[in-house]
């Protein structure tokens, strides 16, 4: 029981890298942009989920309003600064967004203080629901639900629409989709925006879950990366696999790691072990992977 | 490297670092001791970021987690000190060791790699560090340790107190400056710089390109754990916050706006960069959202960083057209003219 309790929070916030990787890896398989800033868009989503929700009293009035709120502030971005960086090389990229990163943590702390947010779980998805007699929270089953539509979704974008084809196209050739007459500048917007949009998804969602706080977009970024790095780069069918392994490998490593490791060592190292080396566990699991493939699971077909 | 006249940017910024011995001295006579310690701050970011340097502005690799050596150097220092260990040239010869083995492990790993895919495996392996070192709750875990004993230089000199920390980090700074400067002539450097143009070229006429680029990183990692060392005696304290990646997006930061794969690039971009930091502090608590999007303007604006004005100074200085074409990797870049002169 505890074993399935255990591999449904890992599917869920696998499910929830997903989210962030989908959007990362679109915007990265095709414009070849690093976008650090990513996690400030999450972080972005989960305040404004968070406030919105918090002030209407309705979550998904609150969900309305990070995906729209995160779409803007992409597209915008896009506009901005990004958009003018798209020729330039990796490191340009990983600078300004650096850049950016403390732009919008600076600016989460200004407009919403230092303390953290907290959002209640909406009433409707408060309370347990029965799986094969394992009593599970309502709300993480409803964001594994929610996942799942939506990597649905990403799939059936990517490959029964229009701007699937383009999305598709532009990976392979980006100046012959241009000289075909399509508005390449606003299919980079629309796309970067669609990347915001996800991240913002993921931290409205992730917000009732966890506190909301300046700085929270970072080390999920991080094990994004791991995510993506797993699965394969400019793959969106290797990070949806690579984050639910990452995320089950993940919370199972935290949860029966140490309890594992007391059965084998002494209590005392155990205990001091364990949960450095559940925590370390997806980096050594990204570092076996490479060096096996260092291409990574799914190679992005080219 | 005919007989040229000595050009601007190679003298001012000599000058400058020559200047900056008189620093603690002007700061006693002035009786503004926080600056000695502000100063030494400055010449170990320049210190870590002519490190990082090495792999990135000579090799291309853009390394998102030296953030790691210069933590394991701070607890080199602390933990050492901890267990009676107070002298400094054990706790140096630990620090590099160790700084030599994670690079080795972690730099030929990353290497398998290209690109994005190594921006974000340095960066995962420092966060692995990190990890460590917050788990690790006998050692303070989270909350970093504080260090009693400072390293003991001996003769009753002691890097804990600023006058000899400040001129031991000077000292580093100017050697590693020095070797960077000797490296950059030598067949190493040279391929080093080859292999970021054309790694296959380099690797065809006979070069050990990869294993070159591995030594680098090693090396790398051994002078930012020098960083570390020096670090940890300033604040007398090593946190896992040192192995956070904003430290390696600073040292980031600090060697574009300097000036990539020059030789002083990253001291004067430390001097500019902390300075402006320091700056913003004392102007508004929210110095981020200025600094943030100087840090954007700055990627939007390329790459040649201070050393680039100065080259373009040294071509008015001697009216010819010097221009440092030799910086830059990427897309965008110019075959590079192996071109000696700094």
């Amino acid at each position: 029981m505890l074993l399935l309790a255990q591999l449904l929070n890992g599917l869920q916030y696998g499910l929830l890298l997903f989210l962030l990787a989908a959007g990362l890896t679109l915007v990265f398989g095709i414009m070849s942009f690093v976008n650090l800033a990513h996690g400030s868009l999450y972080m972005m989503g989960a305040y404004i989920a968070a406030s919105v929700a918090n002030s209407t009293g309705n979550f998904l009035v609150g969900i309305a309003a990070a995906l729209a709120g995160c779409l803007a502030i992409g597209m915008l971005l896009e506009r901005v600064a990004i958009s003018r960086l798209y020729d330039k090389d990796h490191l340009s990229h990983v600078l300004a967004t650096f850049g950016m990163i403390m732009f919008f943590n600076e600016l989460a702390s200004m407009v919403w203080g230092k303390q953290p947010l907290f959002v209640a779980i909406p009433a409707l998805l408060d309370g347990t629901v029965d799986l094969f007699g394992l009593q599970y929270p309502l709300y993480r089953f409803a964001v594994i639900v929610a996942g799942l539509a939506v990597a649905a979704g990403c799939y059936l974008m990517i490959h029964k629409t229009r701007l699937g084809m383009l999305i598709r196209a532009g990976a392979n050739n980006t100046a012959m989709v241009g000289a075909l007459g399509i508005n390449i500048k606003l299919l980079n917007a629309m796309l970067f925006g669609i990347g915001a949009a996800l991240a913002g998804l993921s931290g409205a969602v992730a917000a009732p879950i966890l506190s909301v706080q300046a700085g929270m977009g970072e080390p999920v970024l991080i094990v994004t990366f791991v995510v993506i790095v797993i699965g394969g780069i400019g793959s969106v069918k290797g990070a949806f696999y690579s984050a639910l392994i990452v995320g089950v490998v993940d919370t199972m490593g935290r949860a029966f790691l140490p309890l594992a490791l007391n059965a084998v060592i002494s209590r005392e190292l155990a205990d001091a072990a364990g949960p450095a080396l559940a925590s370390l566990l997806i980096y050594l699991l990204m570092a076996a992977v490479l060096a096996w493939r260092p291409q990574g699971l799914f190679v992005a077909k080219r | 490297m005919t007989k040229a006249p000595i050009f601007p940017s190679q003298w001012l910024p000599m000058l400058l670092l020559a200047a900056l011995l008189l620093v603690p001295m002007t700061a006693v006579a002035l009786d503004a001791h926080f600056y000695i310690g502000f100063m030494t701050r400055i010449l170990i970011y320049a210190l870590a970021a002519s490190a990082l340097n090495l792999v990135l502005g000579y090799v291309g690799l853009v390394g998102f987690g030296h953030a790691l050596f210069v933590g394991l150097g701070a607890y080199c220092v602390s933990l050492a000190s901890l267990y009676g260990l107070e002298s400094a040239w054990p706790q140096l010869a630990l620090a590099l060791v160790s700084c030599a083995v994670v690079g080795l492990v972690t730099g030929a790993i990353s290497l398998r790699t290209r690109g994005i895919g190594f921006i974000m495996i340095t960066l995962a392996f420092s966060q692995m560090g990190y990890y460590v070192f917050v788990s690790l709750k006998n050692y303070g875990g989270d909350d970093g340790m504080s260090i009693a004993v400072t390293s003991q230089l001996g003769l009753g000199l002691d890097l804990g107190s600023p006058t000899p920390l400040y001129y031991a980090t000077w000292i580093a700074l100017a050697a590693t400056l020095l070797w960077m400067h000797k490296v950059r002539q030598a067949p190493f450097g040279m391929a080093l710089r080859g292999s970021r143009q054309n790694q296959a070229r380099i690797s065809a006429i006979g070069f050990p390109a990869r294993r070159f680029q591995l030594i680098a990183y090693v090396v790398s990692a051994m002078v930012c754990g020098v960083a570390g060392i020096l670090l940890a005696n300033l604040n007398a304290y090593a946190s896992p916050a040192l192995m956070s990646w904003q430290l390696s997006g600073e040292l980031i930061v600090i060697v574009v706006i300097g000036g990539m794969g020059t030789v002083f690039g990253p001291f004067l971009g430390a001097l500019l960069f902390i300075g402006l930091e320091e700056i913003m502090k004392s102007q508004t608590e929210h110095w981020m959202l200025v600094v943030g999007p100087i840090i954007v303007l700055v990627a939007l604006a390329g790459r040649d960083g201070v050393m680039g004005g100065l080259h373009w100074l040294d071509g008015r200085w001697t009216g010819l057209a010097a221009s440092g074409s030799n910086r830059g990797p990427g897309p965008g870049a110019k075959v590079a003219s192996a071109k000696g002169g700094e």
